[in-house]
């Protein structure tokens, strides 16, 4: 006799879990930079009544995308401009961006920073003849806040040992919003609006990755800040190694899908990001470039990037590929072209680069030369380090291999899909950017009154990185308490029953329940399909048809359309997702969300007839960039009731000269 | 670069309120198996390879191991984590050694002054409660198109 089926991991799922209902005030769904920005800064303007509650699905101590630490902050303004700030974003993205929200940011990212070194991050100083001192030692020299200089790398990065930077940033903003307004391990998984106003939100219902347990929050305002999208491509280690994704691999797209679902707007979503890495360890390159001044260099040893050729193909994405700082995706499209034509692998030169900093170096400093180079590594990619030790790689005697990544979908790093939300209300902020509830504006809401987001989730403002997106949180923190205090007599009212919301919620888990002693083997079974096949499928075709590294991240319309109807296919199968256990409900509800914002990001794609981004994708019916028609952002919206999409132009306003 | 637990070291965190690599691990990846009273990692190729396990873990009983796709046997990275510092030893494939110290946070863990006492005055402004207490002006463009 077989024995039965039972479900792998050791918090098993149950038929029926407990149900808590609760209804608060502000509802903040997300833990990592943004979020602890808004839970730091929410109770300092909230009356002391006000009910907060921010539901984490990991740890806020190391969840998000700086869980692992990072070795820079990449936006601090210090002794630049606002201005300079918005044209150093606006030519990055290919001139479409949203320059209020990029300019409103700028004027708020230092004083964030200021707060982390408070906090107790170290962050390098210049010393008063010029050298390079780290945080612990940097301290000498004062504060940033109190005047001194930090280590800049480029123009807006500054050098910091960052290895506790989510610990140190967490820790504020849990004391700041009491422990006991906060629930970790608990995964917001869909979004509710008001039963009164359908373009309002109430409330939002998730579970407990810990206990048999749904939550359903009913709230007036709400901030959702769940990073970006991972895994929505095949990446290009499939084995053990698909662990090792540049951005977190737990950012699953929620927070698009959440909000797109709950039917806000969301804008350039055709927008990806397709960093250039060290090959398969997927260290960070910015450090090399800029503070070690390494140059990359093609098969034959040939600085490609400073050739005539790459000049005169730069030259075709005027002005932006004629800036001074050539734009990411432009960079990489010299990469691929060189790879393209046979001519790989694109190797760093840290060899050359490490030779010619130390020529002028004695011992001590060599030494810490080489320290900081490990740093950069064992701060923020530890992996990548180790890949080092593995291959016996010294950076000063070996050199290292570069590759662009698969794709990401993120609004805070060089891109900048996500949602479309309002600016500040300042006269000089044009009224077609502003969006109001009841008259009145509220920055960085979205299209549904009272959703609020930040970070990856606000579309349009790229490089914002991890010190803008704890900024931006804070913005949006202030204006929920705003938008309560003058909806003080909303009543959120939820349409869908709890015994609907836990169906919804807990449909996987009974699919296996009714399912699982089919079949001997618990993965395969005719009546369900597991998260991870349901991975493996999406990544499988946005690898093969939507651009990704399959096809030198090229898709052509056809393409598209096969892409498009394989999606609508799993997203039916998705109804048939099977959890036996507590984790694997996470994987469901993840892949779910996924499916949706590789579909947005998908259709994008197909509504822009153009090739904006040369290096992250292109269009093979619509090569090289079309001003005159596509000069514009695309914003598209979802109806659940229906399944219909719908994208629509939206006018670029230039603020900035 | 999945992490592993060295099941000798593993005490399950028996005696501490919870197992601490499955409270820190952000993708939900450590769980504690009740019989054995051993940690294991339950999805390897999820893990990406932060090494928050292995920094909270008070046993010393969590490592990792190269992801088995691409990288070659025999080295290993070790962080030894302090109140103030981290120590790094990364051991090389053909057997060098080196270590590196950096520094983590510059002020005792739980001091972080959230401003619990600071109240913001003007909702209606576009200021931050810290730039309000700070006297700060907002910046306006220097000019627009």
């Amino acid at each position: 006799m077989a024995l039965p089926n039972k479900p792998k991991g050791e918090l098993k799922a149950v038929r029926d879990p407990q149900v808590e209902e609760r209804e608060v005030d502000i509802l903040i769904v997300g833990g990592g930079m943004a979020a602890c920005g808004t839970a730091f800064e929410v109770k300092k303007w909230a009356s002391p009544d006000t009910k907060i509650l921010l539901c984490d699905k990991a740890a806020m101590e190391r969840s998000g995308a700086v869980a692992q630490g990072l070795s820079a902050i990449n936006t601090y303004v210090g002794e630049n401009s606002a201005d300079d700030y918005v044209r150093m974003v606006r030519n990055d993205l290919m001139g479409i961006v949203r320059e209020d929200l990029i300019f409103d940011l700028g004027c708020h990212v230092d004083d964030s920073v200021h707060l982390f070194e408070e906090w107790g991050l170290p962050v390098w100083k210049k010393s008063a003849d010029g050298k390079n001192m780290d945080g612990k030692k940097g301290q000498s020299v004062g504060t940033l806040k109190s005047g001194a200089k930090p280590v800049r790398t480029g123009k807006w990065q500054i050098m910091i040992n960052g290895e506790s930077y989510k610990r140190v940033v967490a820790e504020a903003a849990k004391l700041a919003l009491g422990e006991e307004n906060i629930l970790e391990r608990v995964f917001i998984v869909e979004l509710l609006n008001d039963a009164n106003n359908p373009k309002q939100i109430a409330g939002a219902v998730g579970f407990s990755v810990r206990e048999n347990k749904v939550y359903i929050i009913k709230a007036k305002a709400m901030m959702v800040a769940c990073g970006g999208a991972v895994n929505i491509y095949q990446p290009r280690s499939v084995g053990e190694g698909k662990g090792r994704a540049w951005y977190p691999v737990w950012n699953s797209g929620s927070t698009y899908t959440m909000a797109l679902r709950a039917g806000a707007e969301l804008s350039m979503m055709e927008n990806r990001f397709t960093p250039a890495r060290f090959k398969d360890g997927y260290g960070p390159v910015g450090a090399w470039f800029l503070l070690f001044k390494a140059k990359t260099l093609n098969g034959l040893g040939e600085n490609f990037a400073a050739s005539e050729a790459a000049k005169k193909e730069l030259e075709k994405y005027a002005p932006y590929g004629t800036a001074a700082i050539t734009p990411t995706c432009l960079r990489n499209h010299l990469m691929l072209f060189e790879m393209k034509e046979g001519r790989g692998p694109i190797i760093m030169d840290t060899v050359t680069a490490l030779a010619t900093l130390g020529a002028t170096m004695d011992k001590k400093e060599l030494k810490h030369l080489e320290s900081e180079a490990w740093e950069d590594f064992l701060d923020m990619t530890c992996g990548q380090a180790n890949l080092w030790c593995a291959t016996d790689t010294e950076p000063e005697k070996k050199n290292s291999e570069v590759m662009p990544t698969e794709p990401y979908l993120l609004g805070s790093h060089s891109g900048c899909c996500g949602i479309w939300t309002s600016g500040p209300d300042y006269d000089w902020v044009p009224d077609s950017y502003k969006i109001k509830f009841n008259g009145k504006v509220y920055n960085r809401m979205t299209t549904v009154a009272g959703l609020f987001t930040a970070g990856d989730g606000v579309g349009c403002s790229g490089h914002k990185f991890s010190s803008g997106s704890h900024a931006e949180g804070r913005i949006a923190a202030k204006e929920m308490v705003k938008f309560i205090r003058d909806n003080a007599g909303f009543k959120p009212t939820i349409k869908e029953s709890a015994k609907e919301l836990v169906d919804m919620v807990y449909k996987p888990v009974r699919t296996y329940l009714d399912n699982a002693a089919y079949t001997t083997a618990e993965d395969i079974n005719p009546n369900y399909i597991k998260p991870s096949g349901m991975m493996y499928r999406m990544m499988k075709n946005s690898h093969e048809y939507g651009a990704g590294t399959a096809t030198y991240y090229q898709t052509s319309s056809k393409m598209l359309e096969v892409c498009i109807n394989n999606l609508e296919v799993m997203r039916e199968d998705a109804e048939k997702l099977a959890a036996g256990d507590l984790h694997e409900l996470m994987r469901a509800w993840e892949i779910y969300h996924r499916l949706y914002t590789v579909e947005a990001h998908i259709r994008h794609i197909q509504f822009r007839k153009e090739t904006r981004y040369p290096g992250f994708y292109y269009q093979a019916d619509y090569m090289g960039q079309d001003d005159a028609n596509w000069f514009c952002f695309t914003n598209s919206t979802y109806d659940k009731a229906t399944n219909q999409w719908s994208l629509k132009k939206v006018d670029y306003v230039k603020i900035i000269p | 670069m999945p992490s592993f637990v060295i099941a000798e070291k593993c005490d399950g965190c028996k005696g501490g309120e919870k197992t601490a690599c499955m409270y820190i691990c952000p993708n939900d990846l450590m769980v504690l198996d009740p019989n054995a009273m051993k940690a294991y990692n339950q999805e390897p190729d999820q893990c990406w390879e932060c090494f928050s396990c292995v920094k909270i873990c008070p046993t010393q009983a969590i490592e990792v191991r190269g992801y088995a796709d691409f990288v070659p046997l025999g080295s290993s990275i070790m962080p030894m984590m302090g109140t103030e510092d981290v120590m790094w030893t990364c051991k090389f494939r053909n057997g060098l050694i080196k270590r590196f110290k950096f520094p983590i946070r510059t002020t005792p863990e739980g001091t972080a002054n959230a401003y619990k006492d600071l109240k913001g005055k003007d909702l209606d402004s576009g200021l931050l409660s810290t730039e309000e207490a700070d006297g700060y002006q907002i910046k306006k463009p220097q000019a627009t198109v």
